[in-house]
């Protein structure tokens, strides 16, 4: 690591016709080689330091996650030492007068204490509680770029199962540390959460009473939730996010289409010294845009909303934003419910709460293979997918979008209501029918887009930019002249690979026996709503064909006849 | 003298006698009957002058004596508080049919209002106009001003939301949002319910308990905004919004510029 001071130094030396000292080794030197000699750390560093990374601003998404999560830990740390995950009842007496003499747990009379009477409390509070609305927000962008980009692609299949993971915790980290000051906010989301429990057929009530220790509140949720927030899912996490680290070291990061790029190389800059700067730039610059954040921007203000009692809800109660699709799912369902003998079956809570949640996380979990099986595709992926190259996964993904937002949407309907001076009803039935429209629009609308930009890559590719001049023919024929693009980015047009559509067989092998078809029907008619659509890229003898023809405009000796054709041929673009 | 003339006389005496006796009973009986007093004869006079304007601005919807019609509810018994509060705030006069009559510039003078509120409040009894006692949170002890946060949040959060800043009702209404609303008027609504508003009587929150309530309310829109700018205090919607916005937005500009700057060849 020492090793260009050590150079420099002899350079010195040189210059100033002293005899470099050969044998004067660095302060460190014998350390570090007593540490190798030990732990073998030099093999590990030298491997470690060299390794080499893709530039793309999309690739720091997950970084931001990272570092949020360093952020969430340290100034969590911060917080355990003050605050009592206890749900016993005291006299709150600090320095926050509009809660004076009331009767309030102790986790609440603790966050108070963060927030007002331990000093650099209230600023840790609120750091911590942004960065841990960031981390998931970076969570799933990053989860986002991954799918667009088709990362999640063999050999990376298990990392995207981690990072599903990952989200999960993610949110459980969010909910969990939210609920810990028992105000009276927080404490309606747990309400929330134990509808949720309880709505879930059979076993809702018997689930709910082991989570909460009795019947809802009880006296222990506070404690248990606080062992899951600072013990159970950080270690989660942080075990996940080393496994998640090592694979994409052990894979090498994926890289996006370029010149000199290919399945079997990384181009980039090595780890030290352009990317220990460039990340541990950005830590720091994450770091104090939360800062920032924490010292700026007042966020959840427990202190308004008082402690919790379940007597009380108050209006304009939303959970942190990553709960506020299922909020809306919620609030926008309809009244579902049967009624059989003395038993109630609340599918009105059930369906949207549970059931969504799980149609999502089975979807992502399930997607890569999914995806594999349909296109038929068993390579190794190292390039990424510019998203219009795969234009019916990008149609989902934005459908999948659309269908999520329009539920969030749902969750803040009432603050919709209240400030742009709506009707509740009205936003409820046009949300119902927005969920499921939706995401229909937005599916055909985004393919048709993918589509046009790849027929638009395809015409570049062939034809070349334009130069903005026209040129006069000695016939009198007018047309504008292209220049051929340049050869990195006619590779970046035309590099993908295009899957052909899978062909439905019976089952007969090349002897004639006949067997279990390979390739089903209803298989057949999926590959080819996935992937028959697809604008057919430029062969090279096209390519060639194309350049030949405008290198022929651009000396000026074509043929007559050829020379004909060019207003046909300029009209066509 | 004749006859005649003595006749004619007579004839002349008896109206007279009657003027006269018309007089004197009239003298007697101004000295026999009770005082009225100014005060009376002032109060006699605001509900003249509140019926007038009651005949123009009111009785098109409320009817010509209160009884109420399809187009607005009666006002038998709602009292003079509830008046005011309509008139003082600028709900009423309506200027149209709505969901919920919003907020607008008061019309009238206070001295308006109260001859309005005066004829109302005889169609039938009701809460009347509350003293200044009733309602201002004066001399409250900061334990006091807790409860009455405690109470607010029993009472009233549930519609206006937290702090009081406001809540989405159904079919286009919505619970108003507290902060500029001054203390009588606030007292006025607890007692008389206006709108959507259910009506808490006496048994319910003694007068002590509004005035709580009304110094959390003060109290609480004094405090300075502890801990930042409060980017539109809407809680976690507006705070989701943020994170995406500035956070995601202004870190993923940082990004572009990061690995938009590779490292120089040396």
């Amino acid at each position: 690591m020492a090793k260009p001071t050590t150079v420099a130094d002899e350079g010195r030396d040189v210059l100033n016709g002293r005899p470099a000292v050969h044998d004067k080794k660095h302060p460190l030197a014998g350390s570090a080689a007593a540490v190798d000699e030990r732990l073998g750390v030099g093999k590990i560093t030298k491997f470690g330091l060299r390794k080499v990374f893709p530039d793309h601003w999309s690739f720091l998404l997950g970084e931001i996650a990272l570092y949020t999560f360093i952020v969430c830990l340290l100034t969590g740390i911060f917080l355990t030492i003050w605050f009592k995950p206890s749900m016993a009842e005291v006299e709150y007496d600090g320095s926050y007068q509009l809660m004076k003499g009331l009767m309030v747990s102790e986790a609440f009379a603790s966050t108070l204490d963060i927030s007002f009477d331990v000093r650099g409390g209230l600023l840790l509070r609120q750091i911590h509680h942004w960065s841990a609305l960031l981390f998931v927000a970076s969570v799933t962008v990053h989860m986002l770029r991954v799918f667009f980009t088709g990362a999640f692609r063999k050999p990376r299949e298990a990392n995207w199962l981690i990072g599903v993971g990952l989200l999960t915790f993610a949110l459980l980290a969010g909910f969990s540390g939210y609920s810990l000051p028992d105000d009276l906010l927080s404490g309606t989301g747990l309400r929330f959460a134990d509808g949720l429990i309880r709505s879930i057929p059979i076993v809702g009530t018997w689930v709910e009473f082991f989570v909460f220790g009795g019947e809802y509140p009880g006296g222990l949720i506070i404690s248990r939730l606080y062992m899951v927030h600072i013990l159970l899912i950080p270690g989660l996490l942080l075990a996940l996010i080393s496994a998640h680290l090592a694979l994409v070291v052990y894979h090498k990061h994926t890289q996006y289409p370029g010149p000199g790029r290919t399945e079997n190389n990384v181009v980039g800059y090595p780890l030290f010294p352009v990317y220990m700067a460039k990340a541990g730039g950005f830590f720091f610059i994450v770091f104090g845009t939360m800062v920032l954040f924490g010292g700026l921007f007042q966020i959840n203000p427990v202190w308004l909303y008082g402690p919790y009692d379940p007597a009380k809800v108050t209006a304009g109660s939303q959970p942190d934003w990553y709960m506020g699709w299922l909020e809306g799912a919620v609030r926008i369902w309809p009244n579902w419910e049967w009624h059989i003998g003395s038993t109630t079956w609340s599918w009105a809570i059930f369906l949207p709460g549970v059931g969504l949640m799980g149609i999502l996380f089975t979807a992502l979990g399930l997607w890569p293979f999914i995806e594999a099986w349909i296109t038929g595709d068993k390579r190794e992926h190292h390039i990424l997918d510019r998203p219009r190259n795969a234009p019916t996964r990008t149609a989902l993904g934005v459908a999948g979008m659309t269908w999520y937002g329009f539920f969030w949407i749902g969750g803040a309907n009432d603050i919709i209501a209240t400030r742009f001076q709506l009707s509740l009803n009205d936003i409820t039935v046009f949300l119902r029918i927005a969920v499921i429209l939706g995401p229909i629009i937005a599916f055909f609308v985004t393919r048709r887009i993918c589509l046009s930009l790849q027929r638009a890559d395809r015409e570049r590719a062939l034809h070349g930019s334009e130069t903005g001049e026209i040129v006069r023919t000695p016939e009198g024929n007018y047309y504008e002249d292209h220049v051929p693009v340049p050869a990195g980015e006619l590779h970046a047009l035309t590099q993908h690979i295009q899957y052909p559509v899978l062909v439905a067989d019976d089952g007969t092998g090349p002897t004639g026996v006949a067997g279990t078809p390979k390739v089903s029907r209803f298989r057949e008619r999926l590959s080819r709503w996935y992937l028959g659509r697809d604008i057919r890229k430029p062969t090279r003898e096209e390519l060639e064909d194309a350049h030949h023809h405008e290198a022929q405009h651009a000396i000026g000796t074509g043929s007559p006849e050829e020379d004909v054709k060019v207003p046909e041929h300029s009209g066509r673009h | 003298m004749n006859t005649e003339s003595k006749r004619r006389r007579k004839s002349l005496a008896r109206p007279w006698l009657l003027v006269l006796a018309l007089l004197v009973v009239g003298v007697a009986y101004s000295a026999v009957i009770p005082q009225t007093s100014s005060a009376d004869t002032e109060m006699t006079q605001q509900i003249a002058e509140g019926k007038a304007l009651f005949d123009v601005s009111c009785s098109s919807c409320h009817g010509l004596n209160g009884e109420g019609q399809t187009t607005g509810p009666s006002l038998i018994g709602v009292g003079a508080a509830s008046v005011d509060f309509q008139m003082g705030t600028g709900r009423m006069p309506a200027a149209r049919a709505e969901a919920q009559i919003p907020v607008r510039e008061v019309q009238y003078s206070q001295e308006q209002i109260d001859a309005v509120a005066a004829y109302v409040a005889t169609f039938g009894p009701g809460p009347a106009v509350p003293e200044a006692s009733q309602y201002e949170p004066e001399g409250l002890s900061e334990e006091e001003i807790a409860r009455g946060g405690a109470l607010f949040r029993a009472n009233c959060s549930a519609c206006h939301g937290i702090v009081g800043g406001g809540g989405a009702m159904p079919e286009g209404k919505q619970a108003p949002s507290l902060a500029d609303t001054e203390n009588v008027h606030i007292y006025e609504a607890i007692r008389t319910g206006p709108q959507q508003m259910p009506m808490f009587s006496k048994d319910v929150l003694e007068d002590e308990d509004v005035r709580q309530i009304i110094g959390y309310l003060n109290e609480a829109s004094e405090q300075p905004q502890y801990g930042g700018l409060g980017m539109g205090n809407n809680g976690p919607v507006s705070e989701g919004l943020w994170i995406f916005l500035l956070g995601i937005g202004g870190l993923s500009l940082v990004a572009f510029w990061i690995a938009k700057n590779g490292a120089r060849a040396r």
